[in-house]
């Protein structure tokens, strides 16, 4: 597989596999789950050339503990599954936050709740950015929305999650897993993260460390929550990521993460068209979440239309961004097909009409 | 004058002892760090800790430690050997994170032949959370979630790991010890370092059963709790070793 500038059709549950080859994975635990397999029928091949680790593990718990096993050891390590199997690690991320390690977890989002089913769906939105671990973490997440983003965002999963120390999610979905693209691999871009202060290497010609969350005494535990969460205002500072278009003169800015980016900038298009101010505003990184900036935009009057496949879960951060400053409208489906430029054109212009009507 | 014994090197130099006065888990963890000594392991060890009183571990031992969820030890150790093939990676758990909660990882992590160690302490009971009945309560045994004694209708039998261990194509060492008596102690050790050996040799997964008391939730003395062992538990749990694929054993 390309490891260089040329531009290759691939797919995207195999390109963030091979970007994670590239980042310098040493260590891949998976066990299978639609949609997203591939990354794991990939990696087992490619890791054994390498002569790197790779198990199918008997469960996602396991596979999860393994990878906090690996990591543990300053390597870089990865799983990767998809939603009712996410759901199982969720004890282990909540673990790899307070033990403060460098897991990275790629989620190819499918179909809730429960079983759910294998077509694509954006519903795992609060279970990657609120967590459904015990006690107080946080977790870096990434959402691509093209096969090219999940390249870069891999290797960005890597660096973030080794430069803080703290669990990385790559958001991606059923869509963007499946679907092929062109896209450039190039080089892992970012540069070694030294973990030769923490990571275990058996107690040579130092003294012995253990890394753990158990807190029997108060005070300690209490430090170790602060100083994580002293470190997500950094992370927040610095790496809070979105990209926005069209929002300088906008007057209605529709807003999704993930795959449905693609959709909304399509129907940015049409509905500017039709002569309605649109523009586009897409969160990259949902944790830490782009706030002050659409605080901002919502400060200039400008409403926002958050489009997303599920009940509204990214719809109430943004409304808690907007705080009241300007209307946040809802355009959504749970599951099934993904919401078409038609539809949210059209949804749009309902709304548009509707606050419209109430401002006369 | 000879000295004849000392504390091990691997055991932490300021360590306050812990447990309940009684408990297994001091000579399980003397008898442990004496063997990562005698085969002179301390630096290139990592374990992979558990949830129960055998969590302690922390306070005793002078190795690089990773903390893992209940019952993901082996889980863990497999990582970090994946990572690190050249660490010797061992586990301490007792009997409800090795045969209860981690009963999966415990048995997939032999089924892979894993070159790791896994020590798990049974004690028939969950000694933590003040002795409810478990994996490996025996039959008739009260407890505070068995109050009229293990029966087959509610409870159905205790888990005989050693056994089920041995059966396993990838695990290379399976034995149960006692530490009731110095002739069981001595065994135990020696069991304990073959399960390590044949992690170094590459040949699988070294695992050793380890009867231990818990006088606290027995509610016995120290040494009616030993007498237990030696007249009781080993009925249920015979000592012995079950499979040895090391150079020269059965």
């Amino acid at each position: 597989m390309s490891n260089n500038n040329e531009k290759v059709l691939i797919k995207g549950n195999y390109a963030i596999a091979q970007a994670a080859v590239n980042a310098g994975c040493q260590c891949y635990f998976g066990y299978p789950i639609t949609p997203q397999t591939e990354i794991g029928e990939y990696l087992s091949g490619k890791m054994q050339e390498l002569g790197r680790g790779y198990v199918c593990a008997e469960s996602e718990l396991a596979a999860i503990n393994m990878v906090i096993g690996a990591v543990s050891t300053g390597v870089k390590a990865m799983t990767s599954s998809s939603s009712c199997a996410v759901a199982l690690m969720q004890e282990a991320l909540s673990y790899a936050c307070g033990d403060e390690l460098p897991v990275v977890l790629v989620n190819v989002m499918r179909a809730g709740p429960g079983l759910g089913y294998i077509y694509p769906a954006q519903g795992d939105y609060n279970q990657s950015v609120y967590g459904g671990g015990n006690g107080d973490y946080k977790i870096i997440v990434i959402a691509p929305s093209t096969v090219q983003e999940c390249i870069d965002y891999t290797y960005k999963a890597f660096y973030l999650a080794h430069k803080y120390r703290n669990p990385v999610i790559l958001l991606a979905d059923g869509l963007l897993g499946q679907m092929m693209e062109p896209a450039c691999f190039g080089e892992y871009p970012y540069p070694e993260i030294d973990n030769s202060s923490w990571a275990l290497t058996g107690a040579k010609g130092r003294e012995a460390r253990a890394i753990y969350s158990l807190g029997p005494i108060e005070s300690k535990q209490i430090e170790r929550i602060e100083r994580i969460f002293k470190k997500f205002e950094l992370i927040t500072k610095n790496e809070t990521d979105w990209e926005e278009f069209q929002t300088e003169d906008a007057e209605i800015i529709l807003t999704a993460f993930g795959s449905m980016t693609r959709n909304i900038k399509a129907a940015m298009k049409v509905l500017r068209e039709k002569g309605i101010k649109a523009g586009c505003f897409r969160p990259i990184t949902l944790n830490p979440f782009p706030h002050k900036r659409i605080e901002e935009l919502a400060s200039e009057g400008k409403d926002f239309v958050v489009v997303e496949m599920n009940m509204g879960q990214m719809f109430k951060d943004v409304k808690y961004s907007v705080n009241g400053k300007s209307n946040v409208e809802l355009v959504n489906r749970p599951v099934g097909e993904w919401l078409r430029v038609e539809e949210i054109v059209s949804a749009v212009e309902k709304i548009m009409e509707k606050n419209y009507a109430a401002s006369i | 004058m000879q000295q004849v014994f000392s504390i091990p090197k691997s055991i932490k130099k300021d360590s306050k002892y812990t447990f309940c006065p009684g408990c297994d888990h001091g000579i399980a963890i003397r008898l442990l760090c004496e063997v990562i000594d005698e085969l002179g392991i301390q630096d290139k060890s990592i374990c992979a800790t558990s949830i129960g009183c055998s969590v302690f571990l922390y306070d005793f031992i002078d190795v690089d430690c990773i903390e893992a969820p209940h019952g993901r030890a082996l889980a863990e150790a497999t990582g970090v050997k994946r990572a690190c093939p050249d660490k010797v990676v061992f586990t301490y758990q007792g009997d409800g994170d090795f045969a209860s909660i981690g009963l999966a990882e415990s048995m997939h992590a032999a089924f892979r032949g894993e070159r790791v160690t896994a020590l798990m302490l049974n004690n028939t009971t969950y000694g933590m959370t003040g002795g409810q009945h478990g994996p490996t309560t025996m039959m008739g045994q009260i407890t505070t979630t068995s109050p009229t004694g293990r029966n087959r209708d509610y409870y159905g039998y205790p888990a005989k790991m050693a056994e089920q261990l041995a059966l396993i194509d990838g695990c290379a060492y399976s034995a149960r010890v006692a530490l009731d008596s110095i002739p069981h102690i001595n065994e135990a050790k020696n069991a304990i370092k073959k399960a390590f050996q044949v992690q170094l040799s590459g040949i699988g997964l070294g695992f050793v059963e380890i009867l231990s008391t818990c006088p606290t939730n027995w509610k016995m003395t120290p040494e009616e709790a030993h007498v237990r062992v030696r007249t009781d538990m080993v009925k249920t749990f015979p000592l012995g070793v079950f499979k040895d694929l090391s150079e020269g054993g059965k």
